[in-house]
């Protein structure tokens, strides 16, 4: 669909204001979150299959992703001791909040969970903690999805509905990427079992939500994000394909397959935020649809 | 509709009493009556010298005589310009020359009944006065910036150095002391209004009829609406054309009003992350005893 030419704006400003966050920092921690979250609901899996090596592989790999993202998140904010506030008060209403408390717990979790495998201490706590989590992990990994929709950006607010389901289907795209990329060839079935599911998922979503969008959807095809968002596809489509096809054979397929599922990934976390700039930026995505919707409210009240 | 829903949007007729003031004074807005501009700047200046607001650069944009851009962390008042061939001209003008119409407007933070930027701030530094209005508490804003991209009129901003967002407060210092904001204090011409909300409201509808008398039949106002999506502005406008050509979104909506929905979406996804793990343990053990046996 191209983009309705006519429209005005004040000079061409952008009507609202463009996120003022770092594309490494938030993207970033889009990303890793979802890295973590996925990884502890695999590392649980694995454990209670009996693949040891896989779970702690996972374990390391959750508490790693979510240290690094809690850096993110920090790094932020400009100075550190900043982020206290944000344990401040619980507000239902601001997803950051909600997260900050998530992380908050899970992080410890995710964390208790790889000292007890590393170490084989305390197995019983070391047990709890991968099965607390694995409750919490999926909730850090979908919660992003609220975080981004709850604004005012255009690329963002209106795919309130798949982004969740998106970045569920990604972050099981990279937890298994990284389970194909560091467990065993011989315990990495459901690994392959989660990419094959976690792409394809992936690269569906993707599909409705860009065409549900309507014009808003341009902001995923065009510049930067466009780009992204393609090589996401075509690196989680690539990364399906070898790791399903050859993953449980060959050590260096599963690396590779894995390798390109975590790329693709990251990619549509970047693509997304990079969409989401770009329809800020643009007061075509502001202005267009709420004049349509305006139009169509107006025709809804007196029929011609 | 839920309780949470009408929290988060629809007509509040009292929010300062909704964010638990009790015997709060009446909700106080401003009604900026752009016909009556003349785009003197005089709020502008005014806003910075009571607020102490650092200076932001001086830039000649080309863009009429609006060299402060827009509004955000050092620029609480914002006078648009906008030069446009006068729709109409009543009579026709000599020589084929085309009579330039002279839009002004001085924009400001809308004071949301419900405000995007105050529902997602994660510290509780944006909060509701005793007045009605939103203001940030700067000892408790941590300079996440959550609610730059949030607000749907791209009101607030962070300052750059600090990194914490800074907005209007409708003179909050001022208005404690029972004094009318310094913008409206400083506006000639009476362009802009300060008062209690209701009577600015009616005050408002009386205005547009008169203009509409008087033939300028592109009157109309912004933000008075308690039905609008963010619930109705606590600083409204009269405009002579459609928002967007001044900077205004011409239908925001909070975008927390969809958050209960949103909320829904992220636990099914989260629950259909675990089911799709515990489908591929269940296709591995699957098929790896079908190759077994
Ligand atoms: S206009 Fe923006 S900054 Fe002002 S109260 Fe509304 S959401 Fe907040």
């Amino acid at each position: 669909m191209v983009p309705r030419a006519d429209f005005t704006s004040y000079y061409g400003k952008p009507v609202i204001k463009p996120p003022s966050w770092q594309a490494r920092d938030i993207a970033g921690y889009f990303f890793l979150g979802g890295l973590a979250g996925a990884g502890s609901v695999l590392a649980a899996g694995a454990q209670l299959t009996g693949r040891r090596a896989f779970a702690t592989a996972m374990k390391l790999s959750s508490l790693g992703a979510v240290s690094l993202s809690a850096a993110a998140l920090v790094h932020d904010l400009g100075k550190p001791e900043r982020f206290v506030n944000m344990l401040r008060v619980v507000k239902p209403t601001s997803p950051m909040s909600v997260g900050s408390w998530l992380l908050a717990v899970y992080g410890p979790a995710a964390g208790a969970a790889a000292a007890s495998a590393v170490t084989g201490r305390l197995p019983r706590a070391g047990a709890a903690a991968t099965l607390a989590a694995a409750v919490l992990g999926p909730a850090v990994a979908t919660y992003t999805g609220v975080l981004a929709a709850d604004t005012a950006v255009p690329a963002w607010h209106d795919a309130y509905r798949e982004l969740p389901y998106l970045f569920a289907a990604s972050a099981t795209a990279a937890a298994s990427g990284m389970a194909l990329a560091v467990s065993p060839l011989h315990d990495n079935g459901p690994a392959r079992a989660a990419a094959l599911l976690g792409g394809s998922l992936d690269l569906a979503i993707g599909g409705v939500m860009e065409r549900r969008l309507g014009l808003v959807g341009q902001a995923y095809r065009d510049g930067k994000a466009g780009r992204l968002m393609r090589a996401a596809q075509a690196l989680t489509a690539a990364g399906m394909g070898v790791a399903g096809l050859m993953g449980g054979r060959s050590r260096l397929a599963a690396a590779v397959g894995g390798a390109a599922l975590l790329c693709g990934s990251a990619c549509t976390r970047f693509g997304v935020f990079y969409a989401g700039v770009a329809s800020a930026e643009d007061p075509r995505y502001t202005v267009v649809p709420q004049r349509e919707r305006l139009e169509a409210a107006e025709r809804r009240q007196k029929p011609a | 509709m839920t309780d949470i829903h009408r929290q988060l949007s629809g007509p509040q007729h009292d929010p300062a009493g909704d964010a638990g003031h009790d015997g709060h004074p009446p909700r106080v807005g401003f009604f900026t009556d752009t016909s009556v501009c003349i785009g003197c700047k005089a709020c502008e200046v005014a806003c910075k010298e009571w607020n102490a607001i650092p200076e932001d650069g001086m830039s000649l944009t080309g863009m009429s005589y609006d060299n402060s851009e827009g509004l955000g962390a050092s620029t609480w008042r914002h006078v648009a310009f906008i030069e446009q061939d006068a729709p109409a001209a009543k009579s026709p003008e000599p020589e084929g020359r085309t009579e330039l119409r002279w839009l002004m407007s001085s924009d400001v933070c809308k004071h949301c009944t419900h405000a995007a930027c105050l529902d997602v701030c994660p510290t509780g530094s944006l909060f509701r006065t005793e007045f009605g209005t939103v203001v940030v508490q700067e000892d408790i804003c941590n300079g996440c910036g959550y609610c730059v991209p949030a607000c749907p009129y791209g009101v607030i901003e962070q300052r750059k150095d600090d990194g914490r967002v800074f907005k209007c407060t409708m003179c909050y210092d001022r208005l404690g002391a029972g004094q009318e904001p310094a913008c409206a204090k400083a506006c000639p011409t009476e362009s802009i209004q300060f008062g209690p909300l209701d009577e600015l409201r009616e005050r408002a509808a009386l205005r547009v009829d008169e203009l509409h008398r008087a033939g300028v039949e592109d009157a109309r106002l912004y933000g008075h609406d308690p039905e609008d999506g963010v619930g109705g502005d606590g600083a409204f406008f009269l405009l002579l054309d459609e928002p967007e050509v001044y900077g205004l979104p011409p239908d925001p909506v909070v975008t927390t009003r969809d958050l209960p929905a949103m909320w829904k979406h992220a636990g099914l996804a989260a629950l259909s992350l675990v089911a799709g793990s515990v489908l591929s343990f269940a296709a591995a053990a699957f098929t790896s005893r079908r190759s077994a046996g």
